[in-house]
């Protein structure tokens, strides 16, 4: 903590402005957290709908986004989930999920990688930023 | 079947000797003055629709096979808690109807009857007679609600395997397709014979179609009608964020009643009820705006309620036990909302709708509430329980099933009348 919180101070004498001050202290990555910020955005315009404000889901109907191996795992299928949208039945903690989910391609790639950034460190999760990079590789494996 | 078990069905087949005292705490819930509640049994199973015999046995149909049994039997004791003394029939599903000494169940796909005996008992477990098979099943409402008429007719809900009939299903601005092809083997209620064996499609009737999805429906008695609530569609605002706002989005369509007959077209997927313009509005996905009424010939809904509360249950009261108000009136079980994000989730309670000479009449009103466990709990969707199925018991006790811990509620009238 004190560490982190040494890190933090540091980096807010670079840019001493009061939003800076103001970030979460566990925050060490300034890409990732303004990443997250934005994914936060997108979450909620996009995928709150389904998967709820907490990520929890809608029980045998969306599943939750909650420490599972698709939002912690590979970040290519999970781009592809958002991208191309998924239709495989998935059973989580007894639920059986059916519903497919349609793909978010309008999202651009900047939207695709915040939200997922966003999710990979929200609802107890924590793994790395998906970049653009990332997105736009699996984007360009798409059909048009 | 135990001798025990039965003792107890005769016991339950003499309501007027048998003393119910609802829990200390209402089982949780929130009822009107005068009435009890208790919890009648844990099943620990997704409990769809739910029967009770004349003689008090108490069936429940499980979304999800559990230890083998897609059905479980309780019979009741004296003091109103029931006990599971087995159950049956290796598939999920929702159906479960009790009708002139047989027992109903469907799976998403079929559905089939049990011979009940003079204990109100099922002589055959193993070997149910298959009615119907072959139905469509889609990734979304698979299930297959059902009631019977006093012609020997089978009534089975077909969901629509889609939102909307878009193009790409739940897609933003993805365009309806023309002639809906979904209409032609759901999104309505198919008509059978409750009595015949190994029927498919044709061998049944379109009895009502444009209805989106059903889970429940009743037949009203009074009438003699076929009554129905539609899950009305979701995503307005997801899918045409230009037409609907949020708010909007999570208030409307209505989820509607309608009262039924031989070739009622509801109109879904191209139009739905705006509940506060009081219109059948034309689908965005087929020419709307949101503004503009639908100018087509559909099927008007009997009654409207708030949009996405999910009514999983419909039962007409017909017992004495319940005040005079509620005779012939309808009880509604409402899910609860998970459309309407970011605004706070709805429902999971009871509705009580008046009812007279058949139509409803007058404002309804929430009759049980508190199965999410808190007000907090409702908003976020984070529920405790959810009620799903209903069902009248012999004394006139109303049985309320859940889905999301498998509790089984009794709901009791204890004031001097
Ligand atoms: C219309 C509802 C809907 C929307 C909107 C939606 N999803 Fe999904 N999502 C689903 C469904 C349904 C599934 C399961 C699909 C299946 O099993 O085939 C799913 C599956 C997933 C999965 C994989 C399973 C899991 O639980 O880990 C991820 C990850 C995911 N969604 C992320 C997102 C993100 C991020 C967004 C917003 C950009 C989003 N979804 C928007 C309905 C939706």
């Amino acid at each position: 903590m004190a560490l982190a919180g040494g890190a933090l101070s540091l980096h807010a004498q670079h840019r001493p402005t009061p939003a800076a001050k103001a970030k979460a202290p566990t925050k060490a990555d300034p890409a990732m957290a303004a990443s997250i910020t934005r994914g936060a955005v997108v979450y909620k315009n996009v995928c709150i709908t389904c998967h709820m404000a907490d990520g929890g889901g809608v029980p045998n109907m969306n599943p939750p986004l909650i420490k599972t191996e698709y939002v912690l795992g590979d970040k290519a299928r999970l781009a592809h989930i958002v991208l191309a949208g998924l239709a495989e039945p998935i059973e989580i903690d007894g639920n059986d999920y059916k519903q497919h989910m349609p793909a978010q391609n309008y999202l651009t790639d900047q939207q695709v990688a915040d939200v997922l950034t966003y999710v990979r460190n929200k609802f107890g999760n924590k793994a790395s930023a998906v970049q653009v990079a990332e997105v736009k590789a699996v984007r360009a494996t798409l059909p048009k | 079947m135990p001798a025990l078990a039965g003792s107890l069905a005769l016991v339950a087949s003499h309501p007027t000797s048998v003393r119910v005292a609802p829990d200390p705490n209402n089982a949780g819930l929130k009822l009107p003055a005068g009435f009890g509640a208790l919890v009648a049994a844990e099943t620990g199973g997704k409990a769809r629709h739910i029967a009770v015999t004349p003689q008090g046995v108490i069936y429940v149909k499980l979304n999800k096979v559990k230890d083998g049994k897609g059905i479980l039997e309780l019979h009741s004791q004296p003091n109103g808690k029931a006990t599971m003394t087995g159950g049956f029939g290796d598939y999920g599903g929702t159906g479960m109807y009790e009708k002139n000494g047989y027992l109903y169940a469907s799976s998403d796909h079929a559905v089939y009857r049990y011979k009940l005996d003079g204990k109100g008992e099922v002589t055959a477990p193993t070997k149910p007679e298959l009615l119907v098979r072959g139905l469509k099943v889609g990734s979304q409402h698979e299930s297959k609600s059902i009631v019977l008429d006093n012609a020997d007719n089978l009534y089975v809900n077909i969901g629509a395997y889609a939102n909307a009939c878009q193009e790409q299903d739940r897609t933003r601005g993805s365009k309806g397709i023309p002639n809906c092809p979904i209409l032609d083997s759901a999104g309505g209620i198919w008509q059978f014979k409750a009595n015949q064996l190994n029927q498919r499609y044709p061998d049944g009737t379109r009895y009502a179609t444009g209805l989106r999805n059903v889970v429940g429906l009743d037949w009203n008695p009074q009438d003699n009608q076929l009554f129905v609530m539609q899950h009305g569609r979701d995503q307005l605002h997801d899918n045409w964020p230009e037409l609907y706002g949020e708010k909007e989005s999570a208030a409307l369509p209505a989820e509607c009643l309608y009262a039924l007959t031989k070739g009622s077209n509801a109109g879904w997927p191209y139009i739905y009820y705006d509940q506060q313009k009081k219109e059948l509005m034309k689908g965005p996905e087929y020419g709307g705006d949101g503004k503009t009424p639908s100018t087509a010939d559909y099927l008007k809904p009997a009654a409207a309620y708030p949009g996405h509360m999910a009514p999983d249950g419909l039962l007409f009261y017909t017992g004495t036990m319940f005040p005079a108000k509620y005779r012939n009136g309808a009880f509604i079980a409402f899910h609860g909302s998970w459309n309407r994000a970011p605004e706070p989730q709805a429902g999971y309670f009871v509705v009580f709708q008046p009812f007279k000479n058949g139509k409803p009449d007058g404002q309804w009103e929430v009759f049980a509430d508190n199965f999410a466990g808190s007000a907090a709990k409702a908003a976020s969707g984070r529920a405790d329980h959810r009620p799903c199925g209903l069902a009248q018991g012999p004394d006139g006790s109303l049985y309320v099933s859940d889905d999301q811990k498998g509790t089984i509620y009794r709901i009791v009238y204890n004031a001097k009348k």
